[in-house]
């Protein structure tokens, strides 16, 4: 009963999705005020209804209710309460409604918390997600019903949820990616209905942009939880593998930092606004691209959904709508011309210039790589796979040029800078930098590599010139005293560059330092890599909730220590999966290494193929990853976005456009 | 004219979403075989009927090659179409690969046997010099044992009609016994 609610709570949600994209919209073009004022009532409504239905979902999982046919085929009576809930979005079915869910919740976000919009801004805003939100109903409720019953052969046993996802990270990393995914199409709905008003000016740029930083910080949270979740479950130690779905979450972040920059240009020197509002629009067509690619199957990926050519056709059919629609509005409404440039190239907007052109030639550079196996097979020119050495050759250029402009940028003024004061900033940041880059890499290893010298050199450059900024800064404006009058959009900036420093320093020094080996290991063998001594104490049997595993129980030392760690690596037989083994490895974590050991296959007397390996740096990665989501949430707290929030009174800076 | 510069990425889209409808009707996980169009590879192998086989047993009339093996569900599944396919009087050789010769007899003897013969290839070894991905696999190969096709998934009525049959047909009418 409660399932059929559940559909029918959705099936409530999209008339009211479809309403909300009407109803506003008409009352904007024939000026009812009392259509318009109901876009935000219509967008809670959506929310409440969707929540009812992916409520009703939930507790079907909860509840082992084998009678729903996703049910039946994600979950099971042994796995553990937490992960039936995951599980509802552990397939292709329930993480659309949970994409509905997160669509809805931002809608309503903007309902509620937006309200220095004008009333006729903010039923554009809502009208156009009402439009993307109809789209998602349409393909849930045509392609995707999570609620189908399979009466009247109801299973006693459900197949259970796949066990690389009965984990922490996999509980957290989809709705992380789609708080990401989905918020950028709040970004894309300003910018359509500033192209759609004619006001495409400052004003707009100003809204948009705590929605756009938090989307991005939602997306780098997301994406880091997904690499760290590969490093540890997947057994290879791999962190990042360049798959295309991969990396269909990386090109709307490089595409949205590249938006939360321009962004900030509009908003502080009103220029570069076509090319802002066509970043908006990039930048969400992007995260429906990543949907379209995942779930359309029309390449090869390790993160394989069930697909369906129905799906992928209605998916492309959308995009072809949304993204299609809303570019030819672009060529129709854009400005031509961003006024009077006014600034030297010596100046922030000319570095955020920079920013911009080395991101978007990023995305590009991904795009071309995922896109090219199917436009070679398209073109019946044979088959290709694209991998890692294409993406390292050209990202390790284009980041490392992307680093050097980053630490000039915050240090530069607005229209133009002096050249000499510029000198003067950063001649300690110049010496600094070689003398890190020179020492580093026989301080960490005793003797010369240029790659690692490099690397540190870049990652001093970053946090030299970030001090030599506050210091400038400070000076300005009277000292330390003025150290808590700075602002949090100051501090979030600095928090965020330092965590690409730690990402970029991670990805750079693992890949040049870690080293492994496998071997074959009986109880009470040592082997030693990289200083470190493993010992393998034996394995034992271990029961879990839903599995038995073998547990193999290591013990690791430095050289020349007395200290001992432990690690347990697993491998484990989840009860439903008859024979499919899963491995946990073994990981000691460490601000400068991690030490991770993973079990192969038993080879028979007692002894085992084991995998040690030693990786400097790699949570680096993930640092900097948060520190970047944490540098998102301080801007957001900035005093210009907590004023006190009056009735949508405020009037709007006319500049209005051709 | 300036406006027109601004009609770009809509035309750097068109161009992409006519590649992804391409792209919708290709199959990713589809590898061209690097045998077709060359001889099958020379092996000598016993079968599983007794007798030892060689790779010039298969020449004189155009034939199926089946790669199977009881551990393999999509095998079970394709079975009963070629004993249909058997009973209209296709050659369909069987290649018994990665497999025990028990558990392969057991097999046949409860599905029915469609095969004229069945090489077996417990170590793969034949499987490697043919190239094979997976079980099931379906090779096409003619009179003078030159692969003309490869077929990697099970057989059914859609794939003997649309890939299968259009490649034996196009062989020597000498096809069906």
């Amino acid at each position: 009963m409660y399932v059929e609610l559940g559909h029918f709570a959705l099936i409530l949600g999209f008339g009211l999705a479809l309403t909300q994209a009407l109803l506003p919209m008409l009352g904007v073009m024939r000026g009812l005020r009392s259509w318009t004022q109901a876009a935000g009532a219509l967008a809670c409504g959506q929310f409440v209804f969707i929540a009812i239905s992916f409520a009703c979902l939930a507790h079907a999982f909860l509840i082992d209710d084998f009678s729903v046919r996703l049910v039946a085929t994600n979950s099971n009576t042994l796995l553990p309460a937490w992960y039936k809930f995951s599980a509802v979005w552990g397939n292709h079915e329930g993480s659309m409604l949970l994409w509905l869910l997160i669509l809805a919740g931002w809608s309503s976000a903007v309902a509620v918390l937006a309200t220095e919009l004008t009333q006729d801004m903010r039923a554009r805003v809502l009208s156009v997600m009402g439009m993307i939100a109809v789209g998602f109903h349409l393909f849930v409720l045509f392609t995707s019903n999570p609620f189908l019953r399979s009466f009247p052969n109801v299973p006693q046993e459900g197949r259970d949820l796949n066990p690389l996802l009965q984990d922490i990270g996999l509980v957290m990393h989809p709705p992380m990616l789609y708080l990401g995914y989905v918020g950028f199409s709040v970004t894309f709905a300003f910018a359509i209905a500033a192209l759609w008003s004619g006001r495409l000016d400052t004003a707009w740029a100003r809204w948009s942009r705590p929605w756009t930083t938090a989307a991005w910080m939602f997306l780098s949270v997301g994406i880091t939880l997904g690499s760290w979740w590969a490093y540890y479950e997947l057994g290879w130690g791999g962190w990042w593998f360049w798959d295309p779905v991969e990396n269909a979450s990386f090109m709307p972040w490089l595409a949205g930092t590249a938006l939360l920059h321009s962004l900030a240009v509009t908003e502080k020197r009103g220029l570069f606004r076509s090319w802002t509002v066509l970043l908006a629009i990039l930048t969400f067509s992007l995260s429906l691209l990543g949907t379209f690619l995942v779930r359309s199957g029309i390449l090869t990926s390790v993160h394989a959904f069930a697909t369906d050519p129905a799906r992928g056709s209605f998916v492309l059919a959308f995009l072809g709508v949304v993204v299609g629609g809303s570019l030819t509005l672009y060529a129709l409404r854009a400005p031509q011309s961003s006024g009077p440039a006014g600034y030297s190239w010596l100046s922030r907007e000319a570095a955020l210039l920079g920013n911009n052109v080395l991101l978007i030639v990023s995305m590009a550079t991904v795009l071309l790589g995922t896109l090219a196996p199917l436009l070679v097979s398209a073109l019946d020119m044979g088959r290709i796979s694209v991998g890692p050495p294409y993406f390292n050759l050209m990202f390790v250029p284009l980041m490392s040029v992307l680093a050097v402009v980053m630490g000039v940028g915050p240090l530069l003024r607005w229209r133009e800078s002096s050249a000499g004061g510029l000198r003067g900033l950063l001649v300690g940041p110049i010496g600094f930098s070689l003398a890190a880059g020179l020492i580093f890499p026989f301080v960490y290893r005793g003797h010369w590599h240029g790659g690692a010298a490099f690397t540190a050199g870049l990652a001093a450059w970053l946090l030299s010139t970030l001090f030599a900024g506050l210091r400038q800064r400070l000076r300005e404006r009277g000292g330390v005293q003025a150290l808590p009058r700075l602002g949090s959009a100051y501090w979030g900036m600095v928090v965020a560059h330092i965590g690409f420093a730690f990402c970029m320093a991670g990805a750079a020094l693992t890949s040049i330092y870690s080293d492994e080996r496998d071997v074959r290991m009986s109880a009470g063998d040592e082997v030693t890599l990289s200083g470190y001594v493993f010992s393998f104490l034996g394995t034992r049997h271990v029961e879990g909730p839903n599995y038995s595993a073998e547990r193999g129980e290591f013990t690791a030392r430095s050289e020349g220590s007395t200290r001992v760690l432990h690690l347990k690596a697993e491998k484990r037989d989840y009860h439903s999966q008859m024979g499919n083994v899963m491995t946990e490895a073994g990981i000691s974590p460490g601000f400068l290494r991690d030490l991770y050991v993973s079990l192969g296959e038993p080879i028979g007397d007692g002894s085992w193929a084991v995998r040690v390996h030693h990786k400097p740096f790699v949570r680096w990665l993930w640092i900097g990853g948060v520190l970047m989501g944490a540098g998102g949430l301080l801007t957001l707290f900035d005093r210009r976005y907590r004023r006190a929030r009056a009735p949508a009174s405020v009037p709007v800076t006319a500049g209005a456009v051709a | 004219m300036a406006r027109l510069r601004l009609f770009l990425p809509l035309l750097v889209f068109a161009a992409l979403a006519l590649l992804f409808w391409r792209g919708l009707s290709l199959d990713p996980n589809y590898m061209p075989s690097a045998l077709e169009n060359r001889p099958l590879p020379a092996f000598s192998a016993p079968t599983l009927e007794g007798p030892v086989i060689s790779d010039a047993e298969l020449r004189g009339k155009p034939a199926l090659l089946n790669v199977w093996a009881t551990w393999c569900p999509s095998c079970a599944a394709e079975h009963a179409y070629l004993n249909a396919l058997a009973r209209k009087g296709v050659l369909i050789y069987g290649l018994n690969y990665k497999d025990n010769a028990e558990a392969a007899g057991r097999w046949i003897a409860e599905k029915g046997n469609p095969y004229v013969a069945n090489i077996l290839d417990p170590a793969g070894l034949i499987g490697i010099d043919l190239g094979v991905t997976g079980a099931p696999e379906t090779y096409v190969v003619d009179a003078a044992g030159v692969i003309q096709l490869r077929h990697q998934g099970p057989v059914d009525e859609r794939v003997w009609r649309t890939v299968i049959e259009p490649a034996l047909a196009g062989l020597s009418a000498g096809s069906l016994r």
